[in-house]
């Protein structure tokens, strides 16, 4: 085994890249959480954005429209799960169950025209000299737009959160539910609109990988992504920073393994591949044990009795 | 407007008629899908549904479906009394291959001996594997409160890396040319799970999926562990005063659905697939999550539940040769059922109301 293979700044770079899909659907997904949803459809919803990203990429030759449309497709997906949790009053781990189940379904029906084929490329954003500083260059301004919008999504998610009356409303719907109905809020309304949110977030994180990460299309290509990403938002026990940094932590695992991969360590392919659920558990069981953080409303179904 | 108002009980009429509601649903989007897809929404509906049961080849078809339902079957009951108590187990397809590699593993382990030991035996590993794999998600929960759906889901992965790296590795076949995979168990004798009357696709795994659902049937009306199951999803709190060990529980709602999920991957792995491959297990596990809710989490309900699903897998490939209809066109069809199931059940729980709002809501 060969080591000194693996370039660390080739790897901190690869890393962001490699946790921008986990990142995006655990940010949408802590949305929709801090809301009060539980929604377990985000590996649906991502492989749906994958999907729907891809066909309109190839069709369109533009990646940019691709990763809109994906958004659109998960939103869209999501509107389903909003229906039976929001209208229907359905069970929402059953909903989200039935949400993953179908999106797997439907994107392999959407997508069996397509396998094989490559999609057109997303140019990386031109830093000028920036990205010719040594160390930083390579790590920060080499990356694609899509890395970039993570951030920022990020950033927005953190501050609407915080400093911002619509966030203060979202929390309260998702901390107690029957109260913020008294006050007069749609909490309904509200959590769709967390809902979809999390769902366009999802499907540019399912895009990031059919376009970015892999970049081709094949059935079932998420491969538990959507379920790191719901594992992730409960490790960074609901704060969007802490999100960044997981989803940090969990690129870098599947990256080295990656790499490990490449450098023939002894270990067998399928041990190393199994490393990053694995870890997951393991961090989950570190984690668990501090539950205050959970918005008081997670899973409860609401219904205004009159 | 409409409004729904929170019936007292459950109504019993709708309990029994959202199933049949929601598969006639099915039908109808799904030939609607179908359609949209350029074929002939009838005719595949036709063909799903009646051929294998009354076509030309039925005398062919009529046998796949306990093999097809018995896994499902199986599967689904566990998961059902875990669901009932508020304890998701989604990693049943993790289970079943555990269940599958520990059952083949010890039947190769004697082969070529021939005895009669050897697949009680394996029944055995099969149900031990199944069960090991449930058991960590438990013990988990228990000690650590990790969210038992994240971690079963977690190592379905890790047994899908699992199972490729023993049909690539320890259990494959030195004979094989070097192709992945087992030997075929089939082909002996003390491990093949073959049919009891030949011909006739009636299994062990058959009996065992019947044993589970009488069983299950038993336990949830008669004994006092259903009763502890039923209101510890029903009622939390009520149950814990009432002297329900929340621990015990999801030890034996866990580990109950992992040995039911282990022996359906055992059977199958000895019977009808007959060797230890790569892609060996073909996604009974999640299936069996719409089974049971099919169901509507009863055991008979989920036996009925179990022969639907396995009638739309065997209706799916035959419609796939015959009108090629595109393999995913089934998932799909199968993940819509549970959708109008779940938005259906909103008539069972509630009452539905029209009339003019008073003032705001």
């Amino acid at each position: 085994m060969d080591l000194s293979a693996i370039n660390p700044i080739i790897l901190v770079a690869a890393l962001i890249s490699a946790a921008t899909p986990i990142l995006l659907a655990a940010t949408g997904e802590l949305v929709a959480e801090r809301a009060g949803v539980l929604n377990l459809g985000v590996e649906g919803m991502m492989i749906t954005g994958a999907v729907c990203g891809f066909i309109i990429s190839v069709n369109t030759g533009s990646p940019a429209i691709g990763f809109v449309m994906a958004a659109v497709g998960g939103g869209t997906l999501s509107l389903l799960f909003a229906f039976l949790t929001q209208v229907a009053l359905a069970n929402q781990v059953a909903s989200g169950l039935a949400l993953t189940l179908f999106g797997l379904g439907i994107s392999s029906l959407m997508g069996q025209n397509y396998v094989g084929i490559k999609p057109p490329r997303m140019p990386d954003v031109n830093f000028g000299p920036l990205s010719d500083i040594p160390g930083l260059g390579p790590i920060l301004f080499s990356h694609d737009p899509i890395v970039y919008v993570g951030l920022l999504i990020v950033a927005g998610v953190w501050a609407t959160l915080k400093f911002t009356r619509a966030g203060l409303i979202l929390r309260a719907v998702g901390e107690n539910h029957d109260a913020a109905h008294a006050l007069g809020y749609k909490v309904k309304r509200i959590r769709t609109l967390a809902i979809m949110f999390g769902g366009a977030c999802a499907g540019m994180g399912g895009a990031y990988i059919s376009l970015i990460r892999v970049p081709q299309w094949t059935e079932g290509m998420t491969a538990g992504v959507g379920w790191i990403a719901l594992a992730l938002v409960v490790f960074a026990s609901w704060k969007p920073w802490r999100v960044l940094l997981g989803a940090y932590l969990f690129g870098g695992i599947t990256q080295l393994q990656l790499n490990l991969q490449g450098a023939g360590v002894a270990l067998p392919v399928e041990y190393l591949a199994m490393s990053p659920y694995i870890i997951t558990i393991v961090v989950l069981v570190i984690l668990s044990a501090d539950k205050s953080r959970a918005p008081g409303s997670l899973g409860r179904i609401f219904h205004a009795s009159q | 407007m409409i409004r729904f108002e929170k019936r007292p009980q459950p109504s019993q009429i709708f309990s029994i008629a959202t199933p049949l509601l929601a598969v006639l649903t099915t039908m109808f989007f799904g030939g609607l899908l179908f359609a949209i897809l350029g074929k002939d929404p009838v005719q595949s509906i036709v063909t799903i549904f009646w051929e294998p049961l009354f076509g030309e080849f039925a005398f062919y078809y009529r046998p796949q479906l306990l093999i097809k339902g018995a896994p499902l079957v199986l599967i689904a009951i566990g998961l059902a009394l875990g669901f009932k108590a508020g304890i998701w187990n989604i990693g049943a397809e993790g289970q079943y291959i555990m269940g599958a590699i520990f059952g083949a593993g010890v039947g190769l382990a004697f082969y070529p001996t021939e005895s009669i030991f050897i697949f009680p035996l394996m029944i055995l590993a099969g149900a031990f594997g199944g069960w090991l794999w449930a058991t960590i998600p438990a013990v988990l929960k228990i000690k650590f409160g990790t969210n038992e759906i994240l971690v079963s889901l977690m190592l379905v992965y890790v047994a899908e890396q699992f199972l490729a790296s023993m049909s690539l590795g320890l259990l494959k076949n030195p004979e094989g040319f070097g192709f992945p995979g087992s030997r075929n168990l089939q082909q002996y004798d003390s491990a093949h799970n073959a049919d009891i009357i030949a011909g006739s696709g009636m299994h062990w795994g058959v009996v065992a999926a019947l044993i589970a659902v009488i069983f299950a049937y038993v336990l949830l009306s008669r004994h006092s562990l259903g009763f502890a199951i039923r209101v510890t999803g029903e009622a939390p709190r009520a149950a814990r005063f009432g002297g329900v060990n929340p621990s015990r529980l999801i030890l034996f709602c866990l580990g109950i659905s992992g040995m039911l999920a282990g022996l359906a991957g055992m059977f199958e792995v000895a019977g009808p697939a007959g060797q230890i491959t790569i892609d060996f297990n073909v996604g009974y596990g999640f299936t069996a999550i719409i089974v049971a809710f099919l169901g509507r989490l009863h055991p008979i309900g989920i036996m009925f539940a179990g022969l639907l699903m396995a009638l739309t897998y065997i209706g799916g490939d035959i419609a796939q040769s015959q009108l090629q209809l595109p393999a995913a066109a089934i998932q799909v069809f199968q993940g819509m059922l549970l959708f109008f199931l779940l938005a259906f059940d909103l008539l069972t729980n509630y009452r539905v109301r029209i009339g003019l709002n008073e003032v705001a809501t």
